[in-house]
């Protein structure tokens, strides 16, 4: 189908607000009567709280309010709460928050509380935890995620003693499920990898720390929040504060940096809420950067190991993985999980066996990531992939090419079936793109003190959801009016999806107008904006929304023109009759669905809609023809997205500094939506993953359990310096055929193929030097080359 | 700007308006000094300096207009603009100088607003992202790059970013790629969107 609008490259609507800076974050706004709150939060990693006296912040002038645990809702442990009640579990955890007059007096006050810590023993690396007799990161326990019910586990003495310090200890896991023979498969490999690895745990580090605003009217709250999502939020929201989702206004229109902390809102965003409530004013909590990297989450790190067989042709036969996960204090990532779905999907074993154990530590709490587990799992397996294909005498594409999954691969422990998958034509172009043929050749070159590698990483993501509303509405203007509740969170894919309804109902862009970043102006219940969802999930949800409309608009030319709906088309903003001549203008619909009501006018709704979109509707009732549609479109299996990268760097021997020279990337998102969108997602994941390759970590006084990596000079998040000078990329292009439009997402995998070319081209540059560990920093590649032993003991993580 | 004296305060209710009207940037008029809201440190109002104090009611010269504001002796530029300006455009991230997002010019060059003292710029001329678009309100040639190269993300950096794209190359003017990044380096983007926003300040310096 020829398109007007999809595929195509557009100004987006909101950008002039970013390069003005009038766009408008949470601390940008203001109210009258507007006053502060602080959080006082956690000194100490592990403590019991045996008791608070703020009598004397009370009394002091100024102080307006103070909000404990007693005041907001409860979660049941290990859930992350709003405040520490009884114990606390890691350095930052708020504890409780004062209103003031100013943020001077509300510190002031806060120094002037009296709390009375019990200091537990604290934990801040999971294996000390297994260890028999190891500290438990909470009195309940010290293994908990998911359906996985907290509980103490330790491992035997035994198994500690037979892995010794380089290798993983292979106790009791939480979870374990296998398919195939693995005993059978490794007997036949031609080639076994056996390695065990850490990837660090890394803070997300928004720009924009998780400041809120809030204040109560006619019995509402008024949230100003910084969240990626929009309504798939909103009843998580409600739950922190205690009120009902239709109590809720949350407006979130722009959102400065989320990589999945932000998704289904967090609790902190209560303080300002319930605060606001308690002291009957507007209440402004602005989040320092030191307390974001508390409450600001992380990507969890893995302890692992893996083996791996393959057979003479470099099919992988056989696949044993165990990791253990490093989960913060409260059951708050899944990561973990992920990991063994990369495993089964990237490289279709005939047999796997994954175990894994989340284990709970006194650091900050950790979630989602940006590609969350198989990004992790990408950045140390790649360059084990490598590795195996020198063994054979393979070339690394052609190894990837022979496991890369089509689009009868399969997923998971229960082997469910995919969408669409079109990795192996992926590999195949990067060959070209990359110049691999000729730039292979220049694998461990030395030039003076530089010694070049060559690397290929892949990612891959489930991309693409369905199930969510629709809602489009042409008003009596004759405007286009795409109702979008997904959020915002940078990838600009809020635009680019809510033209597909524009294209598909023949709207110029011009007249389109979208409605977003504010719950009064009519949100449907829309995808989270996360999990490299958007771009799939909501593209075909407007496609509902515009099939929807397409109807009610033949349907309505019909009864104002005589005929059957089937006798007319959609023209330029027109409903024209086939056979020609005849025609309304959208707009001569949209004022006759309002004398129409029922369906036309937003009065009647189909019943399945989420209430979200029923009370989204209502809101505009009657100003127009209005399109509410949930998307029941068919679709079977994963969707998956994924991708592959080139890296060719240059490591200076003598300083250990990795310059990274050229990036290639080759992505399978099925029909291209936006390409200049695409094309920075593939480059934005290409750097973050420069970052979580060789720079980025937390660090825990190992004694203490003091954070030492709380800004974003010690965190060492990438700069300019830190790129290549220019990613290239191309897509594969092939539509996936259970979406409408043939559209897969990206953003995740970007950053996990990113990291992973990073990871494999050092490998590459020493010979194929597996460090088995994220981040490759350039003390490791030092100590290497001098043949010096690593500064850390193999499986420690957390205090290096 | 602010309606904010058709506010009354109901006794045991909040002072707020029932519209979103009431949101407002602390916008002052220009010429008159008001303490804005009190975020940490900064809410004492004016008063006379004790005998070898700082003067507190100062001028600035900010885009271009000499501004009077009240300014405590340890108060940040960054605080100033945004909170007593009412130029939220200039971000505050670190609030360290280590990221960028508070980048204003002084004299033309790039500074940290966020680790400025406000009282040390009394004699600078200070350029914030509003004041970077020209004259008439049309798009400074690095906004229209960043807007045509898609240059930010989220959006939360930008404003820092293009400060400091619009000092580099007023005092280099064709920078070579190499020399662009190094210029913008003090910027940090946690999206991940410095590849664009190179490319938009390469295209910006090949514009006339
Ligand atoms: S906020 Fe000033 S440098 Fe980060
Ligand atoms: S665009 Fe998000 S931090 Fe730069």
């Amino acid at each position: 189908m020829d398109h007007k609008l999809i595929g195509k490259d557009f100004v987006v609507t909101d950008i002039e607000a970013k390069v003005t800076g009038r766009a408008k974050y949470v601390e940008d706004f203001r109210a009258d009567g507007m006053v502060f709150c602080k959080s006082l939060t956690s000194p100490i990693p592990h403590a019991k709280i045996r008791s608070i006296d703020t009598s004397a912040a009370l009394k002091m002038k100024g102080v307006l309010g103070i909000l404990t645990a007693d005041d907001v809702p409860q979660f049941p442990p290990p859930a992350q709460g709003i405040f520490a009640k009884d114990e606390t579990f890691y350095v930052g955890e708020p504890i409780l928050a004062v209103a003031a007059e100013s943020e001077e007096i509300a510190v002031a006050a806060i120094e002037a509380i009296k709390i009375d810590f019990q200091e537990l023993p604290h934990v801040v690396d999971p294996l000390e935890s297994l260890f028999p007799g190891g500290p438990n990161a909470r009195s309940g326990g010290n293994v908990a995620a998911g359906q996985i019910k907290l509980q103490t586990v330790k491992w035997d003495g035994a198994d500690f003693a037979t892995a010794g310090e380089t290798k993983l200890p292979l106790g009791r896991p939480a979870e374990e499920w296998s398919y195939g023979d693995i005993d059978a498969g490794f007997k036949k490999a031609k080639v076994i990898v056996e390695e065990n690895f850490v990837t660090a745990t890394y803070s997300h580090n928004c720009m924009e720390a998780r400041s809120a605003f809030a204040y109560w009217q006619g019995g509402k709250c008024f949230l100003y929040g910084s969240n990626q999502s929009h309504t798939a939020a909103i009843a998580n929201i409600s739950r922190y504060i205690g009120i009902k989702p239709d109590q809720l206004v949350f407006l979130a229109e722009f959102c400065g940096g989320g990589f999945g902390s932000k998704i289904p809102g967090y609790p902190n965003m209560a303080i300002a809420a319930l605060m606001s409530k308690k002291i009957n004013r507007p209440v402004m909590h602005r989040i320092s950067r030191h307390e974001e990297y508390g409450i600001g989450s992380a990507r969890p790190g893995f302890q692992g190991y893996v083996k791996m067989g393959f057979a003479a042709n470099g099919k992988m036969v056989a696949a044993d993985l165990y990791v253990v996960q490093e989960s913060g204090p409260m059951a708050t990532a899944g990561d973990f999980r992920a990991a063994g779905g990369a495993l089964t999907l990237l490289y279709q074993p005939d047999a796997v066996r994954f175990r894994t154990v989340p284990v709970l530590t006194n650091t900050v709490p950790v979630g989602a990531q940006r590609g969350p587990g198989e990004n992790q799992f990408v950045s140390v397996i790649e360059p084990m992939i490598d590795q195996a294909a020198r063994q054979l005498n393979m070339d690394r594409i052609d190894i990837r090419i022979i496991n890369a999954p089509d689009s009868d691969g399969k997923i998971g422990q229960d082997r469910g079936p995919l969408t669409s998958a079109f990795q192996k034509d992926a590999l195949a172009k990067l060959k070209i793109l990359g110049n691999w043929e000729e730039r292979k050749k220049r694998s461990g070159q030395k030039n003076g003190t530089k010694v070049t590698g060559i690397g290929i990483g892949q990612g891959f993501h489930s991309a693409g959801s369905n199930g969510f509303d629709g809602l489009v509405r042409i008003t009596t203007d004759g405007k286009l009016h795409i109702h979008t509740g997904v959020g915002n969170l940078g990838t600009h894919s809020h635009y680019s999806t809510a033209r597909v309804a524009a294209d598909l109902l023949n709207v110029n862009w011009e007249n389109a107008i979208v409605e977003r970043g504010d719950t009064r102006r009519g949100l449907p219940f829309n995808s989270p904006q996360a999990g490299s969802l958007t771009a799939s999930t909501q593209s075909r949800t407007m496609y509902a929304a515009a099939m929807d409309m397409k109807d009610k608009l033949t349907d309505i030319a019909a009864q104002m023109l005589g005929g059957k709906p089937e006798d007319y088309v959609l023209g330029d903003e027109k409903v024209v009759s086939k056979s020609g001549g005849k025609s309304i203008t959208y707009q001569q619909a949209a004022q006759k669905a309002v004398q129409l009501g029922g369906k036309y006018s937003g009065k009647e709704v189909p019943d399945e809609l989420n209430p979200i979109t029923k009370s989204a509707v209502a809101m505009i009732v009657g100003t127009g023809l209005i399109a509410a549609a949930k998307d029941k479109l068919p679709r079977v299996g994963t969707t998956p997205g994924l991708t592959c990268n080139l890296a060719e760097v240059e490591i200076d021997t003598e300083t250990g500094v990795v310059e990274i020279k050229e990036c290639f990337s080759v992505v399978d998102v099925g029909t291209v939506l936006f390409p200049l969108g695409l094309g920075h997602q593939i480059a934005s994941g290409q750097i973050l993953g420069i970052g979580m390759a060789h720079l980025e970590r937390h660090i825990y006084d190992p004694k203490l359990g003091i954070p030492a990596a709380m800004g974003f000079h010690q965190s060492k998040v990438p700069t300019y310096l830190d790129i290549p000078p220019n990613i290239q990329w191309q897509a594969v292009e092939k539509p996936d055929p259970h979406h409408p439009l043939g559209i897969k997402g990206v953003g995740e995998p970007a950053l996990g193929s990113g990291a992973s070319c990073i990871t494999s081209a050092i490998a590459d540059a020493l010979g194929g030097h597996l460090f088995n560990r994220t981040p490759v920093s350039a003390d490791m590649i030092l100590n290497h080359l001098s043949g010096r032993p690593p500064a850390h003991k193999p499986l420690q993580v957390n205090t290096v | 700007m602010s309606d904010a004296d058709s506010n009354k305060t109901e006794p045991g209710q909040p002072s707020l308006r029932t519209t979103r009207r009431s949101f407002i940037k602390g916008v002052i008029v220009s010429g008159v000094a008001v303490s804005a809201v009190g975020y940490v440190v900064y809410e004492r109002t004016a008063r006379r300096p004790a005998a070898g104090a700082v003067e507190r009611l100062i001028t600035l010269n900010v885009n271009g207009r000499d501004r009077r504001v009240d300014v405590a002796p340890h108060e940040t530029l960054a605080y100033t603009i945004r909170n007593k300006l009412g130029l939220t455009g200039t971000k505050v991230s670190c609030d360290r100088a280590e990221c960028g997002a508070c980048t204003v010019m002084l004299d033309g060059v790039t500074s940290y607003s966020c680790s400025t003292l406000t009282q040390s710029v009394r004699n600078r001329k200070i350029v914030t992202i509003e004041g970077i678009a020209g004259p008439t309100g049309g798009l400074h040639k690095v906004q229209q790059a960043m807007i045509d190269e898609l240059g930010p993300q989220c959006g939360f950096c930008t404003s820092g970013q293009v400060v400091s794209a619009v000092a580099l190359l007023n005092r280099n003017p064709k920078p070579t790629q190499d020399e662009a990044r190094r210029g913008m380096s003090g910027n940090l983007c946690k999206c991940g969107a410095y590849d664009h926003y190179l490319k938009a300040v390469m295209r910006a310096s090949q514009e006339a």
